[in-house]
């Protein structure tokens, strides 16, 4: 599976596909998801119509750890059996996931004042997600702080493991602490404990951030390999005698076209 | 009140509710748009490279 994943020309046809139905999809389901969470949706009997929020913020917090899960395995990957593309994956994710962290932070924030009375408390599910933004942020600097990709990539992903620890510590935050943010409602054993006229905007906007991820993510790498690619020729055509090993390096995949 | 400006109005949370939503599009519009645009221009790029080299050959 990994192997036949690895291969990037392979990697180009099979993303060609798939890219505008994720892409298509997710303005689709975003736009559902918006008409059920602002129309459809009632108001909360506590929370009043600040409940709206949640329909982003759960789904962008969901993001955020997932996507830095992916961005950790994909590093290990890389990492371990220098697939080409795991790299280029982790690469290419990261910004996103950034993005969907920072609406979470900033969702939560707008949502807080109103219902704690704060913008920003330092408890611990707040302060872990802030690392995890950080985190992120620290990957982006990172990867691109070297002229060579290969070099920037490998202390990114060392990184970006390192960082994994901080993963079940969001998660597990609101039960080992006490904190002002409430425990999970949805991924519980025992099932959901929303209702069902909360629970379905909040699904449908989660599949709606899920297509809108893979379109980005697909787009990104997809721009990430033409870059090295663009990068290889130029070395190349720099030094078309010494047959460049340096540009062997660079080039992820010298076979395909 | 009609429906309109209730719809807008939040039950007085309009000044909470619409931010959100005001930031999670601009972070995923301007996402969008910055992952397109690095993609035409990486896709331009590299024509202008394969272009380049093919006369010399």
């Amino acid at each position: 599976m990994i192997n036949w994943l690895a291969n990037p020309a392979r990697f180009t046809r099979i993303s060609t596909r798939t890219l505008p139905w994720c892409g298509w999809g997710a303005v689709v389901v975003i736009a559902a998801g918006l008409y059920w969470s602002l129309m459809l949706a009632p108001p909360d009997y506590q929370q009043g119509d600040t409940v709206r929020i949640m329909f982003i913020h759960v789904p962008a917090a969901w993001m955020a750890l997932n996507v830095y899960l992916l961005v950790a395995v994909a590093s290990a990957v890389a990492l371990v059996w220098r697939h080409p593309l795991a790299e280029i994956a982790a690469r290419a994710a990261a910004p996103i996931g950034a993005g969907f962290t920072l609406i979470c932070l900033a969702t939560g924030s707008l949502w807080g004042r109103p219902m704690w009375g704060a913008w920003w408390v330092w408890d611990a599910r707040l302060t872990s997600v802030l690392i995890l933004f950080f985190l992120y942020l620290g990957y982006m600097a990172l990867v691109n702080a070297f002229d060579d990709p290969s070099r920037g990539g490998k202390a990114g992903s060392v990184l970006a493991l390192v960082g994994v620890v901080n993963l079940p510590i969001i998660k597990f935050s609101v039960d080992w602490w006490n904190t002002l943010h409430q425990p999970a409602s949805v991924m519980r054993l025992g099932g959901p404990k929303i209702d069902t006229s909360m629970l379905v905007p909040l699904l449908i906007m989660a599949a709606g951030f899920l297509l809108l991820f893979l379109a980005l993510l697909l787009l990104r790498m997809r721009t990430i390999l033409n870059e090295r690619k663009a990068m290889a020729l130029r070395l190349n055509a720099e030094t078309p005698s010494s047959r460049a090993p340096r540009a062997a390096m660079v080039a992820t995949h010298p076979g395909a076209e | 009140m009609g429906e309109i400006a209730a719809f807008f109005w939040m039950g007085g949370y309009a000044g909470f509710v619409w931010p959100a939503y005001g930031v999670a599009f601009v972070v995923l519009a301007s996402l969008a748009v910055n992952s397109w645009g690095r993609y035409r221009q990486s896709v331009l790029a590299l024509e202008r490279l394969q272009q380049a080299r093919r006369p010399r050959r």
